[in-house]
């Protein structure tokens, strides 16, 4: 055993890479249920993500454009999951559930092509000034852009939870949507948004895989990411700040079993790698089961 | 009787029914795969077998596969269905299929099973592996050579016999040109998760290794050494040219092409029988990819020389003298090691360090 092979610094800054992808899908899935629809198609419009940001990034060279591709094919991806539950009035559940077994075979062929091609570079920024402060630095300001984006849309989806009025007129359709019905608010309509939010999210987040953190396109390469958010958003009961300890934590725990084992300590990773799932399970004890938006999971329609 | 056991005898009736018809016309083979074809090691050289054999027979034969397959009860679904589709032969191609092919076989005898990497038969169930230690007692030599850290990576897939000797091989022969090396292993638990592949690389070169050796499947690990700019890795399973002639500076490659259609012929000719193959290097089971010029030319040639030695057989990957972990004798000096104790190896020789997850 010799812990001291293990650094701290590098150890807390992978630790905000690796919570990157779950963070980006979880904060997109918290938006969608919290205005009432349950989409467990989450890891099926990550796996898409992943493979149109890299077709994309690969042919124009470009990550950043990349990134924009996955947004939009995570995004027309949980469309097709909006039109279906949203107008045609399908059972959310199974939906979500054809969502991912649909998006895991559409990615893995557009991705026939793309096998063992290598994406566009994404180099790490480092902050002038904030990247050079001692211990934090390296922690905090020394990552690839992607993650400062994750960063801002988590605090913007907080800002905008809690201060907008568009937020307020979100949480009223989810929490009941009769009433917000009542109100002359179009129920379908803010829930759709939602939906093509939490799909354009999901789709960073597979793109974060695909061309950040492996960086390279094989099938299947999420590999349970997308249900590991779900479980952060009902760890997180439905707020955009526990959000991010929930991811982190995630995160943190596959990083830290790695380095455990690395430095030689018996700790057997069976107990690491459940732990998170321990946790949810015991908030989800804790809080109740209260906490989740009134509506999560109903169909909607104006006749009743 | 109850509706079970007539489910399951007309579920009999049908799948000999089927295979007595499939005799006469095509020899239908089936293939069930742990990853995807697209994964870029294991089961991609195991497709490309398929394919092999596709293009050897023509029409004559009959490929079906299905990738992907979760080791455990879902694998027998897969092998019923195949079965019931009228496949004379199935390859099982991961070992924890194992059980799962013994259950299968049993409840359709006129089908030929083959398991890859395990140990259990029956009338109907081949095994055959490779001796990939032969090839991994290459990288160790070349590791040794290498790494000026003195620490060499390794992600490890499961606790299992095939895992532990490519270790012990490997460590073996990198302590051999470098008697300061140290291994620092880490056990993903996957075969392919090119996420977790990538972080454990990662975690490895932030503790200083600046060799990464694994036994996963993806090519992420090589990705997140040409990330780091210098460490040495080698391609597992399949060649993984595209990160040559640096990070990647040789592999070790699976070809199961020449077995597939060897026991594919025997069931057309009726010959098939229940056997144990284990071959290496000799007969071409196991490939050592071109080594590259990012290796020193002395340390090329001594690896070449060890790679010929090994495929003549007459030198072994585990010849004496060579003690356990606990400083107990297992090989005296010459001796070299029987392939019952190979196969079932459940312990690190003299030197690693840590314990094997039990």
């Amino acid at each position: 055993m010799d812990l001291t092979a293990i650094n701290p610094i590098l150890l807390l800054a992978s630790l905000m890479v690796a919570a990157t992808p779950i963070l980006l899908a979880a904060i997109g899935e918290l938006v969608v249920e919290r205005s009432g629809v349950l989409n467990l198609g989450v890891e099926g419009m990550m796996i898409t993500g992943a493979v149109c940001g890299f077709i994309v990034a690969v042919n124009t060279g470009s990550p950043w454009l990349g990134f924009i591709g996955a947004a939009i094919g995570g995004a027309i991806l949980s469309l097709v999951f909006g039109l279906l539950t949203q107008l045609l009035l399908s059972n959310q559940v199974a939906t979500g559930l054809a969502l991912t077994l649909f998006g895991l075979g559409l990615s893995a062929l557009m991705g026939q092509g793309y096998i063992g091609i290598k994406a566009p570079s994404f180099p790490d920024w480092h902050i002038p000034l904030l990247g050079d402060i001692p211990v934090i630095g390296p922690i905090i300001f020394q990552h690839d852009p992607m993650v400062y984006v994750g960063l801002i849309i988590v605090g913007a989806t907080w800002t905008f939870l809690k201060y907008a009025r568009a937020g307020l007129i979100l949480r009223a359709v989810g929490e009941n949507h009769e009433a917000a019905h009542a109100l002359g608010y179009h129920v379908i309509r803010v829930r759709l948004l939602a939906i093509m939010f939490g799909g354009a999210c999901a789709g960073l987040g597979g793109a974060y895989l695909s061309l950040v953190r492996v960086p390279q396109w094989t099938e299947g390469m999420t590999a349970g990411a997308g249900w590991i958010a779900l479980a952060i958003v009902v760890f997180a009961s439905w707020r955009p700040g526990r959000l991010l300890i929930g991811a982190y934590l995630f995160g943190g725990v596959t990083v830290l079993q790695l380095n455990l084992q690395a430095a030689g300590v018996s700790v057997p990773v069976e107990y690491l790698s459940m732990s998170p799932y321990l946790a949810t399970i015991a908030v989800l004890v804790i809080m109740r089961a209260g906490r989740a938006p009134g509506s999560l999971g109903q169909s909607f329609h104006a006749s009743r | 009787m109850t509706m079970k056991t007539i489910l399951a005898g007309a579920t009999l009736a049908l799948g000999m029914a089927t295979g007595a018809f499939a005799d006469g016309h095509q020899t239908k083979v089936g293939f069930v795969y742990v990853g995807p074809v697209g994964d870029g090691g294991w089961t991609y050289e195991h497709d490309q077998g398929r394919l092999a054999v596709e293009e050897h027979f023509g029409d004559a034969v009959e490929t079906v596969f299905v990738e992907s397959v979760p080791e455990g009860p879902d694998a027998e679904r897969v092998m019923t269905q195949m079965a019931l589709g009228g496949a004379d032969l199935i390859f099982t191609t991961s070992f924890g299929y194992m059980d799962q092919t013994i259950n299968i076989a049993a409840k359709f005898p006129d089908v030929k099973f083959e398991h890859a990497t395990g140990y259990k038969q029956a009338d109907n169930v081949s095994v055959y592996s490779a001796r990939f230690y032969e090839g991994r007692a290459v990288q160790g030599h070349i590791a040794g050579h290498m790494t000026e850290s003195n620490i060499i990576g390794y992600i490890a897939s499961f606790p299992i016999p095939e895992v532990i000797r490519g270790i012990n091989a490997a460590y073996i022969h990198a302590r051999e040109v470098n008697p300061d090396v140290e291994f620092k292993i880490i056990w993903a638990y996957t075969w392919f998760d090119p996420a977790k592949e990538a972080e454990a690389a990662t975690v490895l070169i932030e503790q200083g290794a600046d060799v990464i050796l694994q036994h996963t499947d993806s090519t992420a690990p090589q990705a997140a050494a040409q990330a780091a700019g210098n460490v040495v890795t080698f391609g597992q399973a399949s060649d993984m040219a595209e990160f040559g002639p640096f990070p990647r500076v040789s592999s070790i490659i699976d070809n199961w092409a020449p077995y597939y259609i060897a026991r594919t012929q025997a069931v057309i000719d009726g010959t098939w029988e229940s056997t144990n193959t284990w071959d290496g290097i000799g007969p071409g089971m196991v490939g050592i990819g071109e080594i590259t010029d990012a290796v020193p030319a002395e340390v090329k040639a001594s690896a070449e020389a060890m790679v010929e030695a090994l495929r003549t057989g007459e030198y072994h990957a585990f010849t004496g003298p060579i003690n356990k972990q606990d400083g107990s004798a297992w090989l005296a000096d010459g001796e070299v090691a029987d392939d019952g104790t190979l196969a079932g190896m459940n312990f690190y020789v003299e030197g690693l360090t840590g314990d094997i997850p039990q």
